[in-house]
């Protein structure tokens, strides 16, 4: 569960499958295949053929999802190697996606924020998109100090992988940045951080 | 009034002071002896003479030296300014409402000529003098909103008002309490108030949100709210929090009246005409303990407010660390006299 009651934070609020769409574009990454599968349970399945389905498996490849997803037999099934060229392919299906197409996001809060800001970036608006968080909690998360940003925080305080400053992952997110804010723990006395601590399993 | 205006420092070897004269009118932010959050909202109109609220926008004896830490920052971090692309006729409101304010309060100092859509634009105290179009971006040597923010003291940001919220969305920000503006942009106003600690609580930012987004043009509105920062330093940013951070670790009973400043945000709210947007003025005035004694009210007050301030409160507003320090310091100038209701010296 992620912690709750953080006002900059987008509410995830489930893939809800929209009947009025004429087109579903499903970006999903590792456990956010459930996400799609479990609407399919749930509801008539038309909207399939209707659909096309971008997937990262990352760290669930073990248990082929993509199997299952390419069984649904969607309009279109397409399966990146890592992110980077999922978000190519992303621009290109957004820069010829038509009236009506409703876009959604399933996987960690990392790349749900990395898919809406390519969104955000072709005049989305993020509230009109679906988001539902599945698998790690871990976050995504920039150093306020020099502005690189690590992937997958799981404690706090951790390292900057940029500059190395050690740093506190505050409750704060930039939906423009798709991260958490993270500020140096020990400024006032260097040297004094303590032991990272698993916070974002 | 002509100003003479200080040559001094905000950081290094720290030789801002305030003259006695503007001591007595350092706006004090606390009209009792405890502080809580609360909608503390007013309207901005012209108060009393030799008082900070005399000229709407409040231009000072460290006005020079302001503009050229600022000028400093910006070479450093230029992300401490940023526009979003939509913002642009709300940059030449802002502009229009400084270049006015400061020619018509300060006329021996800044004069505004117009001429139809052709404007002059001069400012003694630092040597410009410059004609430019309105409207008109390219005749202008940087974007409107930077090029006037450049003189002109206080933070600056422009906030959007649509789908019944207010949206961060550019802002020239070098002399901030510890915040981000290059990690807030884009916020709306539940969003970039999201690390106040109680205030959401209570229902603070509710009620302040409603009353924004019904104010009106021609009737700004404003609130001073406070902090306290280790030497006369303006740029307490979090990007630099690794650099001034460790000043808080230089605090002793033997310097802490010197040290230690109460750090006073008068912040003003206005509509701005094309645009609709709220320019949110955050300008900033500092104190030493040593100045700020000098008031015996204000002397009186300050270690019965730091009494009761709430742990959370303490914490966010970075105090834990020197809050008993100053609180002896200043209990010598306590001498348990009842105070006088209001903020403005006995």
């Amino acid at each position: 569960m992620l912690v709750q009651g953080i006002k900059s934070r987008p509410e995830y609020k489930g893939l809800d499958i929209d009947p009025h769409a004429k087109r579903h574009l499903f970006v999903l990454e590792g456990e956010g295949a459930a996400a799609l599968t479990a609407q399919v349970e749930l509801k008539d399945t038309d909207f399939l053929a209707k659909s096309e389905i971008l997937y990262l498996a990352a760290g669930a490849a073990p248990k082929a999802y993509d199997v299952v997803l390419s069984a649904l037999s969607p309009d279109v099934f397409w399966q990146a190697p890592t992110l980077q060229p999922l978000l190519f392919r992303l621009r290109a299906c957004l820069e010829q996606a038509q009236m009506g197409t409703r876009l959604y996001i399933a996987g960690t809060e990392g790349f749900i924020g990395q898919i809406m800001q390519v969104a955000l970036e072709f005049g989305i608006d993020f509230n009109s998109i679906h988001t539902e968080h599945r698998g790690s909690t871990a976050r995504r998360v920039q150093c306020v100090h020099c502005k690189g940003i690590t992937d997958n925080v799981t404690t706090s305080p951790f390292a900057c992988t940029h500059c190395g400053l050690p740093l506190l992952v505050r409750d704060h997110y930039s939906r423009r940045l798709g991260a958490f804010q993270g500020v140096n723990i020990d400024a006032e006395e260097p040297g004094t951080a303590p032991a990272p601590e698993e916070m974002f399993p | 009034m002509t100003i003479t205006f200080r040559s001094e420092t905000f950081r290094d070897d720290f030789t801002f002071r305030n003259s006695l004269y503007n001591i007595r009118r350092f706006p004090f932010p606390f009209d009792r002896d405890e502080y809580m959050y609360s909608v503390n909202m007013e309207p901005h109109i012209r108060g009393k003479a030799d008082s900070v609220f005399e000229n709407l926008i409040d231009v000072d004896e460290h006005y020079v030296a302001e503009m050229q830490d600022r000028a400093m920052v910006l070479k450093e971090d230029p992300l401490r300014c940023q526009a979003l692309p939509h913002m642009m006729a709300a940059q030449w409101d802002v502009l229009e409402l400084l270049m006015e304010h400061q020619a018509q309060d300060y006329p021996e100092h800044f004069t505004l000529e117009k001429n139809g859509d052709r404007w002059r634009w001069i400012n003694r105290p630092m040597g410009i003098d410059d004609t430019f179009t309105f409207g008109d971006p390219s005749t202008l040597p940087y974007p409107p909103m930077e090029y006037i923010t450049r003189q002109a003291q206080g933070d600056f940001c422009i906030v959007d008002q649509r789908d019944n919220n207010l949206w961060m969305d550019a802002g020239m920000v070098t002399t901030q309490a510890d915040w981000s503006l290059d990690f807030d942009i884009g916020m709306n106003f539940m969003e970039w108030h999201g690390p106040v600690p109680l205030a959401h609580q209570i229902g603070v930012f509710d009620r302040a949100l409603k009353f924004l987004l019904n104010l009106q043009q021609g009737k700004p509105t404003r609130r001073l709210n406070w902090t306290m920062t280790v030497n006369p330093r303006l740029d307490t940013s979090p990007e630099n929090y690794h650099k001034w951070g460790p000043d808080r670790t230089t605090v002793t009973p033997e310097n802490v009246g010197e040290k230690m400043h109460l750090r006073v945000e008068l912040q003003s709210l206005w509509r701005l005409p094309r645009s609709n947007a709220i320019l949110f003025v955050i300008r900033c005035y500092l104190i030493s303990l040593d100045e700020l004694v000098t008031v015996p009210k204000w002397g009186r007050r300050l270690p019965r407010v730091l009494k009761s301030l709430p742990p959370e409160i303490v914490d966010y507003k970075g105090l834990t660390r020197n809050r008993p320090i100053m609180i002896d310091w200043l209990a010598k100038y306590d001498d348990g006299a009842p105070t006088s209701a209001g903020i403005y010296p006995d």
